[in-house]
């Protein structure tokens, strides 16, 4: 009889498949109650160090061409596809009906892809020039903002994960994200299809664990530019407060939010990661 | 290596004793076990502030860069009590103008690598010339560099005999020798060099791991076995000798590790910027972040502080 080779899931950060720094794990059990694995429950300096990776890829990331970051994107999308089956034979494991998994991996590379088109069509439609009463030419050009934290909707885990990263890295940011925590397998997935992506290591970096040791940390976190979450009212605050103190930027996810609706995908979700830069050029005499 | 040269390490390493090579490497791997937190953590940081060479040494540099380094030595970062650093480290072109920033009535010291830095591939003249120059214009400590080449082909009096002219040359000034430990290869010449600059140099005087300018600077292994020679040397003849690291010390929790590495095997005596330095620039920084953090319990942003310089 042969034995059976288990996965050990590891979340990707910087690259890298890591364990939690701290060493902990909590075990998750499928949706018949069995148990599948222990998952690494990540710690604040598990997050510090995401920060560090996401900010030493930044530059780079921010740098690519447009262009160049719409394919790694679409590539993405790709990889998705690719293991389509077994995304949805996870989504199925953790509870999900067959076809409601596949409308969720599908709507994954949709919506990808989506972010992918608008990797370099967003700066016409957000940047502008400007009318101004005096000889300059008056624009307005968007940056990326840095580091954003991003902390997934607990369900669709998959999906909603993202639908919550694409639109932050699409503009040039790199991401440091809490994923599902009740279900964080499918993230684990994720990561490993990152991996081969082209996405270069540390632009997005994903993390297992619980939200009430991470989120105050995220909060806190000076580093961080701003955060997108799809949190609860108590979490909200936290981040809120959190936020004031460190000056960053915060943008919460309705609680209704119908990930998997046309409306969950937006060129103003691209917009709010992004800093406005308006430039006085003199011209004519 | 020619069989001279073999036979000259060979009577020296009778003398001082080899290097058990895994036993140094198992035992730094222990000091990045230990846990310090909270007050302790506050305090070593503090401390390794106090302990900080902040350097710039590149060929870009200006006296308006070194004037800007020697205010972030002085007043590292505000709102936080916070202790100014040991020293700047600069070229000796630069010991006039960080002179000038600094003032006459400091506590910051000034230090100025000399000795044609980094190869010391000039004639001897030239070098102990440089060094005076840079006393002169008001250097208090002058790293030199080692004469690699005798030293590896066992012309061992050689080399001393120039550490010798330099001491000399230094006049009050406190020497620190760089052995330059990636072009030595092995620990057991870390560990000859080390015993070799150690036997000519006065008491309070430092043994330094390296100019910076290699691939492998300062690691918690090479630092071990000239903390070990330290120990030995005090041991054997009652003469303190200070150490100073150098290069690739880049966050707090290594420092904390070296300083750990110091406790250790020398105990409470060198835990002081007059018995252990370390040779950083960005290393100022990240200590900086980490006490901040302390302060408010915010993992910190490297923005919200000034750069000095980012040599190594």
């Amino acid at each position: 009889m042969r034995l059976p080779i288990t996965k050990t899931p590891k979340p990707y950060v910087g690259g890298a498949f890591i364990r939690s720094e701290s060493g902990r794990t909590f075990p998750l059990k499928d949706a018949a109650g069995n148990f599948f694995a222990h998952i690494p429950q990540c710690t604040r300096k598990d997050l510090r160090n995401a920060v560090e990776a996401a900010a030493k890829a930044g530059p780079g990331w921010a740098k690519r061409t447009a262009y160049n970051r719409g394919q790694i994107l679409y590539r993405l999308g790709e990889m998705v596809e690719a293991r389509r089956t077994e995304l949805i034979d996870t989504l199925v494991r953790f509870g999900a009906t067959k076809s409601a998994a596949a409308k969720e991996v599908d709507a994954c590379s949709d919506r990808l892809v989506y972010y992918a088109g608008w990797t370099d069509k967003y700066e016409q439609v957000l940047g502008n020039v400007n009318p101004v009463a005096s000889s300059h030419f008056n624009f307005t050009v968007t940056e990326p903002m840095g580091v954003i934290g991003v902390i997934a909707p607990d369900a669709p885990a998959l999906l909603g994960l993202v639908s919550l990263i694409a639109p932050v890295i699409a503009s040039g940011n790199t991401v440091v994200a809490e994923v599902s925590e009740t279900n964080p397998y499918p993230a684990i997935l994720l990561g490993e299809m990152l991996a081969t992506s082209d996405l270069p290591g540390g632009v997005v970096n994903l993390l297992t664990g619980f939200r009430k040791e991470l989120v105050p940390t995220f909060a806190t976190h000076t580093h961080l530019r701003g955060i997108s979450a799809a949190v609860g009212e108590a979490d909200r605050k936290t981040l809120r407060l959190g936020a004031a103190e460190s000056v960053k930027r915060v943008h919460f996810a309705g609680e209704a939010t119908d990930w998997f609706s046309a409306k969950a995908q937006d060129l103003y979700a691209i917009r709010d990661f992004v800093e406005f830069k308006t430039t006085w050029h003199p011209v004519g005499a | 290596m020619s069989s001279g040269s073999n036979a000259a390490f060979r009577r020296l390493f009778n003398e001082i004793g080899t290097v058990d090579q895994v036993g140094i490497e198992e035992r730094v791997a222990k000091y990045t076990t230990r846990s310090i937190k909270k007050a302790a953590k506050v305090q070593g940081l503090k401390l390794a502030v106090t302990m900080v060479d902040l350097t710039t040494l590149e060929g870009k540099d200006t006296p308006g860069k070194v004037a800007s380094l020697c205010q972030k030595a002085l007043a590292p970062h505000d709102g936080l009590d916070c202790p100014q650093v040991a020293a700047v480290c600069v070229y000796p072109a630069m010991v006039r103008h960080a002179r000038r920033a600094l003032g006459e009535d400091t506590a910051v010291r000034i230090a100025s690598v000399a000795t044609a830095f980094p190869s010391g591939q000039a004639p001897l003249r030239t070098r102990l010339a440089e060094v005076k120059a840079a006393v002169a214009d008001g250097a208090d400590e002058i790293d030199m560099v080692i004469n690699r080449g005798a030293f590896l082909a066992g012309e061992f009096q050689e080399m001393q005999d120039e550490i010798a002219a330099v001491v000399q040359a230094c006049g009050d000034a406190t020497l620190k020798v760089i052995l330059e430990v990636s072009e030595l290869e092995t620990y057991d010449k870390i560990r000859a060099a080390s015993f070799l600059a150690m036997r000519v140099i006065r008491p309070g005087d430092f043994i330094k791991t390296s100019t910076g300018k290699t691939s492998l600077n300062a690691t918690l292994g090479n630092n071990q076995v000239m903390i070990e020679a330290i120990r030995d040397f005090y041991l054997e003849t009652g003469t303190p000798i200070a150490m100073k690291p150098a290069g690739g010390i880049r966050t707090a929790k290594q420092a904390l590790q070296f300083l750990i590495a110091v406790k250790e095997t020398l105990g409470d005596e060198w835990l002081n910027n007059t018995r252990y330095r370390f040779g950083a620039s960005s290393l100022l920084n990240d200590l900086l972040r980490q006490l901040e953090k302390e302060k408010t319990g915010a993992y910190q942003a490297p923005y919200y502080f000034s750069e000095a310089a980012e040599s190594y």
